[in-house]
């Protein structure tokens, strides 16, 4: 398969350019976020407080990694399932979020919100979290860190493998 | 004179097949997705395959987990009734899984609460099941059981006049459900009988079974067959990204019942369903 490389932040044309199907090497950073991280950031916006990062372009990738062994800035750090997020997943784009990666399907209103706010979902291989932490080159907490594993980390990720599972058409991969 | 085994010796075991487990794939598990990847024509399909392969190299090579949802430790202990355990046995369990997931950079899973959630900070408590048997040996199996395939599982309770055509559409109605949450290809564990706790309790067994075995029955091993059959039609493939392999085996385990039920659980494994044994 002939991959598309796409790097963070990413333009509104460039995420207009990928279709459902397409194999995406994805670089540059991504911010993790899972269950108890997402509960939080609709706590503060819901409290009319801002997020711990600026959404507006971002990429979310859902994943809980594992801590770093020595000489490694992570541990695995595969997709966890989406479907969990999808509660959460419309109010973060109409703040700004556009890219998603995880793994599974998708609610009907995060497709929804995908075709309103041209955002796109990639799906990455699950089960793969050993290979990943090798695509990793930098790692950061940057909000949450009582959280442990659900802290929000600032990644910096080279060539990340994933598919488009939902494109900004809304027109899903199967 | 019973032989005596020390806590200590269970905690250091516990510790070892923790870190071992969750590093680890097992041969029969690897050997079935090298056979997938060579009957699969799909390019995604093939793509995620050689992915799930290199990861399992990887992580031994690296010495990093095969997946971050290292689990929540699940530990299956047979004990010989001419065995004496000195001292806790639980707490030396539960420290086992502490040290094995600090030692081998596995994630903290763990909530103390279903409800408030807070995180435990070291995997405790595990889930354990006792047994017995004759003999002076104790076995121990840790099985660290992700919650990608564990939230994917069902258990319903039939009715006899349902018969093995409504455990089978149940069973393979229940994969396909699941989709591609439960990183396939899956290993499903089907649990048949006894009462609700007990077939799921068979489910969660029946997925240290190795892959590709038979089933002793024939009946069974006929119901297998074609429920394995009718899994890896259903499209789902590797990762879900579509093919031929949706599940590399499916494993029954069946006890007897009550005249009026047939309780049928679905305990879904994993690509990598991890899984240690050590016998003390």
């Amino acid at each position: 398969m002939q991959p598309v490389n796409v790097t963070t932040p990413i333009s509104d044309a460039a995420i207009e350019n990928l279709r459902a199907g397409d194999y995406v090497l994805m670089s540059g950073a991504v911010y993790t976020g899972r269950d108890a991280a997402h509960k939080r950031m609709i706590e503060l916006l819901d409290s009319g407080k801002k997020l711990p990062f600026d959404p507006r372009g971002c990429a979310i990738y859902y994943t809980g990694p594992c801590p770093a062994p020595p000489g490694r800035v992570i541990g695995s750090a595969g997709p966890t399932t989406s479907r969990r997020m999808d509660a959460y997943a419309p109010r973060l784009m109409q703040e700004g979020l556009r890219v998603m990666i995880g793994k599974g399907a998708r609610s009907e209103a995060v497709i929804r919100a995908i075709r309103q706010y041209k955002g796109v979902y990639l799906s990455a291989v699950g089960g793969t979290g050993a290979l990943s932490a090798l695509c990793i080159e930098q790692a950061e907490v940057i909000a949450f860190e009582d959280l442990g594993p659900e802290a929000i980390y600032k990644l910096t990720i080279r060539d990340l493998p994933m598919i488009v599972a939902i494109d900004c058409k809304g027109k899903e991969w199967s | 004179m019973p032989r005596t085994i020390k806590t200590a010796q269970i905690t250091k075991t516990v510790a070892k097949l923790c870190a071992e487990a969750n590093r680890s794939v097992g041969d029969d598990i690897y050997a079935a997705l090298c056979d997938a990847r060579r009957g699969e024509t799909a390019p995604a399909a093939m793509m995620a395959l050689d992915m799930i392969l290199e990861n399992s190299k990887a992580a031994g090579c690296e010495k990093l987990p095969i997946c971050q949802d290292t689990g929540m430790a699940v530990v299956f202990v047979t004990i010989g009734f001419e065995v004496h355990v000195e001292g806790d046995i639980n707490e030396a369990i539960n420290e086992g899984v502490r040290q094995g997931y600090k030692n081998g950079y596995c994630r903290n899973s763990i909530v103390s609460d279903p409800i408030r959630r807070v995180n435990t900070g070291d995997n405790t408590p595990a889930v354990i099941y006792y047994d017995f048997k004759p003999g002076d040996k104790v076995s121990i199996t840790v099985m660290p059981k992700g919650f990608g395939s564990e939230n994917m599982s069902a258990v319903r309770m039939l009715i006899p006049s349902d018969g093995i055509k409504g455990a089978e559409d149940f069973i393979v109605e229940t994969v396909r459900a699941a989709g591609s949450d439960p990183c396939p290809p899956v290993i499903v564990g089907v649990g048949i009988g006894g009462t609700m706790e007990k077939a799921a309790l068979l489910a969660k067994q029946a997925l240290l079974r190795e892959v590709g075995s038979v089933h002793a029955d024939m009946f069974w091993a006929n119901a297998e067959r074609r429920l394995l059959a009718r899994l890896n039609e259903l499209g789902i493939g590797p990762s879900g990204f579509g093919g031929r392999t949706t599940a590399l085996g499916v494993h029954i385990m069946t006890y007897p019942t009550h005249i009026a039920g047939l309780p049928v659980a679905v305990n879904i494994g994993c690509h990598a369903t991890r899984h240690k044994t050590a016998v003390l």
